[in-house]
Parts: structure tokens; C-alpha cells; sequence
């Protein structure tokens, strides 16, 4: 469903990634790991369009989007979730969601199951989202990217700072989304929960793909060895 | 103290006029981070807008005048932003120049067009008269401005459109990776800003003559309007609007023109010490 070859990119002459390639099939969970400013948010704004490739191209459902500006990604079914918690702050939470609702084009249901994977939100409707704390910013982040109804939900580090017991939330809420057919491409620095949940894995370093293979291949002591765990 | 009095509407005009002009450049400058020099020229368009359609509309030009000037001044923006602007985002000072250049472009066609010399646009006769200190013309040009903050208030909080400008605003990368068009979305803001720049040019013809420069005459006004009121607000800009316009007037009452504009730019400076970021803030980021 997705799939990135020999992808390269950057910040003006500083060169991040050196031909990445990995591949998401259908339904599948793909984890992205690696060590601090290896690359991974690089990769995931490459892969959405927010950074140009220099190199290499992204493929979508066998349509080459390498060149596709971010809303026509998302409008062909890329769901994006960017790392820390982002929210548009001076919106309320149900703005949030309504700008991408009426964005996409969508009928209102996809606001419901949305929050329906969310219910702690509900409640928090009419807050301003810059007011909302950590986890619960996340939780409207995720599914702000649910309403435009993906196929693919990326995610970068979506329990990075965030208390374990909304955590624990959060991987519920992946687990059951990938359980109801949803591709998902998780960028995720605890081994445990990658454990978990991922099907597959792809470690990065320096730019590049130094390990790949099944979530049972992750046990192994070269992955522990590559993420300094 | 009958003195004082008659101030008080030339001062909430031009006030109203400087909301007008600066509306437009706040939301260009919160949302695009652009600094576009060619706006005052939008106000000449559309004053020379209204003095055009004296001839077919006669005294009623100024009500005609309101929409027209609207959309000629908007899609000048547009035209703008399409051809100039947007090989430059995430460039301010490249914008600043080139928005200049194409500024002094404009006011030579203006100059070309209808000649160096001053014209002037006959006021509706229901506009002659007052009540008490308050002359109809000035208070119709505050219910102008009062009316466009109204639709530009309700526009951004009540409509999809505006929820998606909104949404650029605070934060361009998420606003894209959320499915929004962008680039569309300040297509549509430069359009509305520079729509109401030629609103403001009607309401001049109303208070003074029109020429090539009458832009010039207003646009640093509306940018210190814009830095005081905090970029890309609309209470921010209100306030600092009907601040600077009643400034201006008492300063030019008590002294004269030019001290009267040491006094501004004086109280201005002062306040920014203060308050850099202006009244209100407004967390955006960089264009990318
Ligand atoms: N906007 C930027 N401009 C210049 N360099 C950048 C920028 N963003 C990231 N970098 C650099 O690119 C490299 C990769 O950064 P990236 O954010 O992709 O790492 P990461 O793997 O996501 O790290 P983390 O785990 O901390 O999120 C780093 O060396 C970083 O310094
Ligand atoms: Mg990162």
C-alpha cells in the first residue's frame, strides 16, 4: 500500500536521509525505530509531503505521490500524525476536528467514530485545545487524522512524554484501529509496546535502514544493540 | 472644548479607516508572514473605483462603489499574490521590495490613467449634514468599518472558510497535513484583505480628494496599527485602530502635522517597549 524507495532528503545542504526504503502492505504495522535525531521525523515529513525529496519516491495505493503537495496525500487516504502533540491552539477541540472534517469532505459520521475511539474528549468539546494537557492534545491529534478516515495513519512517537496510563490508551486505541483494517506506520521509541504491536519493524541509523524483519526478529540481541537499549 | 469635541469624529474616522486598511495586512502578515507594500495602492484602486462610477451612478457612487471596489481591489490582490507574492513565501524582505516596486508601478498607472491632479468624488446628498459634532460622512465611514469587523468576526468564527484561515494561522504544517489546501486558503485571504483596503479607498472619497498617492498617505499608519495591535488579530487591531486614529488627531489638534507624528511614532516606540508582541499574541509559525 505504501511504498518508499531509496528516499532522500534534508534541510538546505545538510543531507538527512540516504535512500531510505521500506514498504507498508495492507492492514499491516509497520514500526519505524531508531536513536534520537537519526532521522525518523525526516522521514514520516518526506513520506507527507511537508519536506521535498531529493531523491528516491513515494508510492501510494501504486500511485507515485513524491510530488503530491500534503492535502492531495491526505485526500488519497494518508492519515498524519506529526510529533508532539500538535494542535491548532486557539480552536476549540471540536474546531479542530471540524476544520479537517470540512476539509475532507467527509460526512459528519467520520467526527463521531472519531470520537468514538476517543470518548475521553467528549466532554472537552468546546475547551480551547491549547488548554487541554499532553495526552489529551494527543488524543485530539489522533483523531483529528481519523476524521479525514485513512488508510494509513502515520504516527510519530505518539506516547513521547505522556503518562502511562493514557498511554496505555493510546495503544489500545492504535491496536484496535489496526485491528479494524487500518495500515499504520508507527514511529515509536519503547521497545515494549513495539513489541506488541508492530508486525513488522525498520531500524534507522544515520539516515539508513540497518535493520528490518518481524516483530519476533526484534528480540534479537543486533536490534537491542542498534537502539542502545 | 467645543474644539476637543469636534476632534473626536475626525479622529474615530480615520481611526475606522486605519482598521479598514490594517485588517487587510494583519491577515497577510499573521497568516503568510508577508509584507505587502503595493496595499496602500489597493486603497487608491478603490477610490478611483468609486470616482469611475460617478459617471454612471452619479451621486450614489460611493453605496456602488462599496461592492465594486471590493472586488477590484481584492482581485488586484489576488493578481498579486498569483504573479508575485508566492515565489517569494518564507522571503519577507524579498516580498518587501518587490510589493514596492510593484507599488510605485501602480501609482505611475494611477498617475497615467487619470492624471497627477487630485479628483473628486460627490458625496450622496443624505451624507451632508450631522448630528451634533458628528458629520454623516464620518459616522457612515463607521459603520463601514464597524460593519466589515462584524462580517470579518463571523466569517472567521462562523464559517468553514474561516475556521480553515484560522487553522493556517496558528499552525501552516499541521493545517496542510490535515488536509487543508493552503494554498488556496491564502489565495482567499489575500483577496478578503485586499478587498477591504478598497473598501477603505471608498470610504476616503468621502473625507478628502483622491489622488495616485492617497495610499501612501495611510499605509504606514496601518502598518504601526498592525505591530501594535499584534499580528494577525482582530481585537488587537481594533483597538490599536481607534487608539492611533484618536492620537493622530488630538496630537495634530494641539501641535501640528509633522509634530503630531513624532508624538505617534513616540508613544508608538514606547508602547512596543512594553509590549513587543503588540496587545494581543498569536502563536504562529514560519512559512516552510
Ligand atoms: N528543521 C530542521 N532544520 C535543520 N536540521 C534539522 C531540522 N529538523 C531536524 N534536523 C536535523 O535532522 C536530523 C534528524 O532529525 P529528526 O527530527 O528527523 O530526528 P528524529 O529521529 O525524529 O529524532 P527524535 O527521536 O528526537 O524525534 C537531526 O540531526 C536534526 O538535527
Ligand atoms: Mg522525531
Amino acid at each position: 500500500m505504501l511504498s518508499v524507495d531509496g528516499l532522500e532528503a534534508g534541510y538546505g545542504r545538510a543531507r538527512v536521509l540516504f535512500g531510505v526504503s521500506l514498504a507498508v502492505t495492507e492492514g499491516q504495522l509497520v514500526c519505524v525505530m531508531g536513536r534520537n535525531g537519526v532521522g525518523k521525523t525526516t522521514l514520516l515529513n518526506t513520506i507527507m509531503g511537508v519536506l521535498p525529496a531529493t531523491g528516491g519516491t513515494v508510492t501510494f495505493e501504486g500511485r507515485d505521490v513524491t510530488r503530491l503537495k500534503p492535502h492531495e496525500r491526505v485526500k488519497l487516504g494518508m492519515g498524519y500524525v506529526p510529533q508532539g502533540h500538535e494542535t491548532f491552539p486557539q480552536l476549540s477541540v471540536l474546531g479542530n476536528l471540524l476544520v479537517t472534517l470540512e476539509a475532507s469532505g467527509n460526512p459528519q459520521s467520520a467526527l463521531d467514530d472519531a470520537l468514538e475511539v476517543f470518548p475521553r474528549l467528549k466532554p472537552l468539546l468546546k475547551r480551547r485545545a491549547g488548554f487541554l494537557s499532553g495526552g489529551q492534545q494527543q488524543q485530539l491529534a489522533i483523531a483529528r487524522a481519523l476524521v479525514t478516515k485513512p488508510k494509513l495513519l502515520i504516527l510519530d512517537e505518539p506516547t513521547e512524554g505522556i503518562q502511562p496510563s493514557i498511554i496505555l490508551e493510546i495503544e489500545e486505541a492504535i491496536e484496535r484501529l489496526h485491528a479494524s483494517g487500518i495500515a499504520v506506520l508507527l514511529v515509536e521509541q519503547y521497545l515494549d509496546l513495539a513489541l506488541r504491536l508492530a508486525d513488522r519493524y525498520v531500524i534507522l541509523d544515520a539516515g539508513q535502514v540497518v535493520h528490518a524483519g518481524t516483530a519476533a526478529d526484534l528480540q534479537g540481541e543486533e536490534a537491542r544493540r542498534l537502539l542502545a537499549v | 472644548m467645543e474644539g476637543f469635541l469636534n476632534q473626536l469624529p475626525i479622529g474615530l474616522s480615520i481611526g475606522a479607516v486605519l482598521l479598514l486598511i490594517a485588517l487587510g495586512l494583519t491577515f497577510t502578515f499573521g497568516q503568510m508572514g508577508v509584507i505587502n507594500m503595493a496595499h496602500g495602492e489597493f486603497i487608491m484602486a478603490g477610490a478611483y473605483t468609486a470616482f469611475l462610477l460617478q459617471d454612471w451612478a452619479g451621486r450614489s457612487a460611493v453605496l456602488v462603489a462599496l461592492p465594486v471596489a471590493f472586488v477590484v481591489a481584492g482581485l488586484m490582490g489576488l493578481l498579486l499574490e498569483r504573479s508575485v507574492v508566492r515565489f517569494f513565501y518564507g522571503r519577507p524582505l524579498d516580498t518587501l521590495l518587490l510589493t514596492w516596486g510593484v507599488s510605485l508601478v501602480l501609482q505611475q498607472l494611477a498617475r497615467d490613467l487619470f492624471g497627477a491632479p487630485n479628483v473628486q468624488v460627490l458625496s450622496p446628498e443624505w451624507l451632508q449634514g450631522a448630528v451634533g459634532p458628528l458629520p454623516y460622512n464620518r459616522l457612515f465611514i463607521m459603520v463601514l468599518a464597524v460593519g466589515s469587523v462584524v462580517a470579518i468576526w463571523a466569517y472567521m468564527n462562523r464559517s468553514a472558510q474561516g475556521r480553515r484561515m484560522q487553522a493556517v494561522m496558528q499552525n501552516r504544517q499541521l493545517a496542510a497535513t490535515s488536509g487543508i489546501n493552503t494554498g488556496r486558503v491564502d489565495q482567499r485571504t489575500f483577496f478578503i484583505g485586499s478587498g477591504l483596503a478598497g473598501i477603505a479607498g471608498v470610504g476616503l472619497t468621502l473625507i478628502g480628494p483622491v489622488g495616485p498617492t492617497l495610499g501612501t498617505y495611510y499605509i504606514v499608519d496601518a502598518f504601526l496599527v498592525v505591530v501594535a495591535g499584534g499580528l494577525g488579530q482582530l481585537r488587537g487591531a481594533v483597538i490599536a485602530a481607534v487608539a492611533l486614529g484618536l492620537l493622530n488627531s488630538y496630537a495634530e489638534f494641539w501641535t501640528n502635522a509633522s509634530l503630531a507624528k513624532v508624538i505617534v511614532f513616540a508613544v508608538i516606540i514606547a508602547f512596543l517597549q512594553f509590549r513587543p508582541q503588540g496587545l494581543f499574541v498569536l502563536r504562529s509559525r514560519a512559512l516552510t
